[in-house]
């Protein structure tokens, strides 16, 4: 059975329809990297699987249950299962970065103190930012943000996590850092759904990628398919481009 | 002249002139701290999601519109003529504090608002996506950041407030303006009656302003002093 399964997700903005049917069906465990022109509906995509923009059609089934977006109770317990890690970081800017780890265990989860601290501490470790619990996020580089934001979302031990361009903000020493993260929760049995341009990460990391363009989903394969024979024109296309520049 | 400064200068006077400023202070004091809490509740509904919740978006919405777009002279002999028709002996201060309250909150409600809406929405999803609660989230995500932008404004328009209480003046309420009046009523100069309760209201506003400043600068650099990487 799928981990997440997606059937015919529509989201409209206005009478602008920005996903168009979209069907994915993704294993548990398994990285699959969204790939595509820019407004080709990636991270609406993401957004629309944790209902921060209502899908107006279509049906999202996650760890076998149906989520209904129209109701709080459906909502919650997927966001429960589900993170989010935004290009921009968005951490609280007023608290210090073990309160931005800890503040969802404790305060909605309500797990002790001193239990989220450890592993929060535990989490910064891995991430390789020892040593900065007390910083406030704008005493920290954007890379370091970033790895924050990461360790912020594993601290809530979701089944799926959605990374929507979590490198485009950083100066391009500071990617790796992310990005060795990245693949170092690969294979530890979270789903990952990962929005990147950085087609090189893809293509070594991913088990699949999916190629979106205009909304829809217009080829999904290995990386070796959709990089070096893609059977879409619109993928030849779109890859013939990228390896140009 | 000198007759005239001696008239008025006297214990009684200036006593009677130092109870004016003390209710002037009094009613932008009660008016600022109820307006900021009565800002905040407007602000909260006003920003509320769902249709279940429009008419309370609504209500709020058009409080804010009709107390900030009429003369606050108005919303008094409103609530004067109100208060009268319910109570006929209605205490006259409580009909200015009452006036001054709806005004303040309005006014803080924008105020309020604007400092809610500085803090940048992708923080408040990414709280959404964990499951906060929107009141935690406005609680320990919005307000600690809001502050910076909500104080020094909340200040200015303080500065701005002391002015208008003069005007409950008008419906006999006595406060540093009324208290004018009255002193020129007893048959002293009007003009160095009223030149002292202009350094009054000078010595209650400037300081005000300044400490306004002194956030509005205060807050910007700490910000940029930890923005330092």
């Amino acid at each position: 059975m799928a981990h997440l399964k997606i059937s015919g997700l529509d989201v409209r903005y206005g009478t602008t329809r920005v996903l168009c049917g979209i069907d994915l069906e993704v294993a548990r465990g398994e990285l699959v990297g969204l790939v595509g022109p820019s407004g080709s509906g990636k991270s609406t995509l993401l957004r629309a699987l944790v209902g921060l923009v209502p899908p107006s059609a279509g049906q999202v089934v996650l760890e076998g249950e149906i989520v209904d977006y129209a109701k709080k109770d459906s909502l919650r317990a997927l966001r429960d299962h589900a993170a989010i890690v935004f290009q921009q970081y968005n951490l609280f800017q007023n608290m210090t970065v073990l309160d931005n780890i800890t503040v969802t265990p404790v305060k909605v989860r309500g797990r002790p103190r001193a239990e989220a601290e450890a592993q929060a501490r535990a989490l910064l470790a891995r991430v390789g930012l020892s040593g900065k619990e007390s910083a406030y996020p704008d005493q920290l580089s954007g890379g370091q943000q970033q790895r924050v934001a990461i360790a912020r979302a594993l601290a809530l031990k979701p089944a799926l996590i959605l990374l929507d361009e979590v490198t485009a903000a950083l100066d391009p020493e500071l990617v790796r850092d992310v990005l060795d993260v990245i693949r170092d929760l690969a294979g530890e049995g979270i789903t990952m759904l990962l929005v990147s341009h950085e087609m090189g990460f893809i293509r070594e990391a991913a088990d699949r990628v999916v190629m979106m363009d205009a909304g829809r989903v217009v080829e999904v394969g290995p990386p070796q398919q959709i990089f070096d024979t893609p059977i879409e024109e619109r993928t030849r296309a779109f890859m013939s481009k990228i390896i140009r520049h | 002249m000198t007759e005239n400064l001696a008239n008025l200068f006297t214990f009684g006077n200036m006593q009677f002139l130092m109870r004016g400023v003390a209710m002037t202070l009094l009613l932008t004091l009660i008016g600022c701290l109820t307006g900021l809490i009565g800002g905040f509740l407007l602000a909260y509904a006003r920003s509320s999601k769902g249709n279940l919740l429009a008419p309370v978006r609504w209500g709020a919405m058009i409080f804010v519109e009709v107390f900030r777009r009429i003369p606050f002279l108005v919303t008094l002999f409103l609530v004067l003529y109100t208060a009268q028709m319910i109570l006929p002996r209605a205490p006259l201060f409580w009909v200015a504090v009452i006036s001054i309250c709806l005004l303040c909150s309005a006014y803080m409600a924008e105020i309020v608002r604007a400092g809610m809406e500085s803090v940048p929405t992708p923080q408040i999803e990414t709280a959404e996506v964990m499951n906060m609660p929107r009141w935690r989230i406005t609680w320990i995500i919005v307000l600690p950041q809001a502050w910076k932008v909500i104080l020094p404004s909340a200040v200015s328009y303080m500065v701005m407030f002391v002015k208008d209480t003069a005007l409950a003046s008008q419906a006999g309420v006595f406060e540093l303006m009324f208290a004018g009046k009255a002193l020129v009523n007893r048959g002293l100069d009007p003009l160095l009656v009223f030149a002292t309760v202009l350094l009054a209201y000078f010595a209650i506003s400037w300081p005000l302003a300044r400490l306004g400043q002194w956030l509005e600068t205060r807050l910007a650099h700490r910000h940029t002093e930890r923005g330092i990487r």
